[in-house]
């Protein structure tokens, strides 16, 4: 049998407009065989975790350059346990300081990726995540 | 899972709990043990709520339309559900679900539950789980639940025999009047939106439109035609009220409601068969063995084929 597809949300919380970093890791996971749920930019905290129940995605990859990670990022966190949803796997990526990483990672990101990660990097991150989660042998 | 998480998945999903239902359309979806159950427990032939279906070339303004129909919708005290299908690759299987984004205003609603999803190599519009997720949403107590195909061209016309009203949007400037008059997605509309009405070229289609509807056979129902535009909301109150009549007079018609079981029997079977045939196929030696008879000129796919049917044959008598 086929393996599962694995399913992942992209969404930009907060106000930046830059889309760019967001479309390209999209671009490269749909290419790596995964379903992308694309949601686009200026998203609320609320609308992404909502989102990312209703699709029943594996993960969700939030993408901010405006500097307010340290807010939006685990408020994405909360709000997804506060749906019974924290299995879904959360990684983020951006301009984000080297200092914010280890603050990201405690509120529940299993990882961060900062300008110039290689798309290759990020699909070796989900496929490893996914094997090693519950998620990839029930459903 | 057990039969009895099944059971109790089913009740989950009627009680509209929204992390139930999005595990059940996943299951669903990757056709994963127990699904059958679990439509089975969900499945309810009287159908009592509508299925409408939107579909049109990529690009025509079907998600945005969309967005505005589950407004319209909501402020008339609807819960609205959506299966908004895009394509999967051919080559990686992997898939950009974008129709969301145009519909995420209402991702806080919980009365409105919207689910993307990949075609993953069904040909036709939707993906092979589109009717039993449409089922599945009904059973949450979603009506109407609302199915947008994948962007069409001219021969994907699956929506019409699931949907109980299908909407087809058009815009002007994607061919002369000749296109209009092929058969395929032209013929199932039975509300054809003239979208982007700002744009040139939209009385020629309108046009175009309204004098092929008119050789159709006086017998055939003939096809409401409305201009709008989704994106100024122009014209939208008209396709609103017509809209609502058409839903309104697809009530419950005993003929329609034994022809949709029997299409469901029809689906259920077809979906048996392939998995049967794969099975017979992989008895045989699987897929690859067969392949290198082929290309060593022992044997054609249509002499592979006439000996899975003989294999299947003496297993039915």
């Amino acid at each position: 049998m086929e393996p599962r597809k694995i399913r992942i949300l992209i969404a930009k919380p907060g106000l930046d407009g830059h889309d760019r970093g967001a479309k390209y890791i999209a671009r490269a996971l749909r290419d790596a065989g995964m379903e992308v749920i694309y949601t686009g930019i200026r998203q609320t905290p609320e609308a992404i975790a909502s989102a990312a129940v209703q699709e029943d995605v594996d993960f969700v990859g939030l993408s901010l350059l405006s500097g307010a990670h340290n807010h939006l990022f685990p408020e994405v966190a909360r709000l997804l346990a506060a749906q019974k949803a924290s299995d879904i796997i959360l990684f983020g990526g951006g301009v984000i300081p080297e200092e914010d990483i280890p603050g990201l990672k405690a509120a529940g990101f299993r990882a961060i990726f900062t300008p110039g990660t290689p798309a290759a990097e990020v699909i070796e991150f989900v496929i490893g995540e996914f094997a090693a989660s519950d998620r990839s042998g029930s459903r | 899972m057990g039969p009895g998480d099944l059971e109790n998945l089913a009740t989950l999903v009627r009680s509209g709990d929204p992390r139930s239902l999005a595990r059940a359309l996943s299951l669903v979806e990757n056709g994963a043990t127990g699904s059958a159950e679990l439509l089975h427990h969900l499945y309810d032939a009287a159908r009592a709520w509508k299925t409408v279906g939107i579909t049109g070339p990529p690009g025509a303004g079907k998600s945005t339309l969309a967005d505005r129909l589950i407004a319209f919708w909501r402020s008339n005290g609807r819960r609205v559900g959506v299966l908004a299908v895009d394509p999967s690759s051919p080559f990686s299987g992997g898939a950009i679900l974008g129709d969301r984004l145009r519909m995420q205003s209402h991702a806080c609603d919980p009365g409105v539950f919207i689910r993307s999803m990949g075609s993953r190599g069904h040909v036709g519009g939707l993906s092979a789980a589109t009717s039993a997720a449409s089922d599945i949403l009904g059973a949450a107590g979603y009506d109407p639940v609302l199915i947008e195909t994948v962007g069409v061209g001219q021969g994907e016309v699956e929506v019409a025999g699931l949907a109980d009203i299908t909407i087809l949007v058009l815009v002007p400037g994607l061919g002369d009047d000749v296109q209009v008059m092929k058969a395929g997605i032209m013929e199932i509309g039975d509300l054809i939106v003239l979208n982007k009405a700002d744009r040139p070229g939209i009385d020629q289609l309108e046009a175009a439109v309204k004098a092929n509807l008119e050789l159709s056979p006086s017998s055939s129902p003939r096809a409401a035609v409305v201009r709008c535009s989704a994106e100024t909301g122009e014209g939208l109150d008209l396709l609103f009220s017509t809209l609502e009549g058409l839903i309104t007079g697809s009530g419950p018609d005993p003929a329609a409601r034994r022809e949709r079981v029997r299409e469901d029997i029809l689906r259920v079977a077809e979906s048996v068969g392939i998995r049967l045939a794969a099975r017979l196929l992989e008895r045989g030696g699987g897929i690859d063995p067969a392949v290198d008879r082929v290309l060593n000129g022992e044997t054609s796919p249509w002499m592979i084929g006439r000996d899975l049917e003989r294999l299947a044959s003496k297993a039915v008598e």
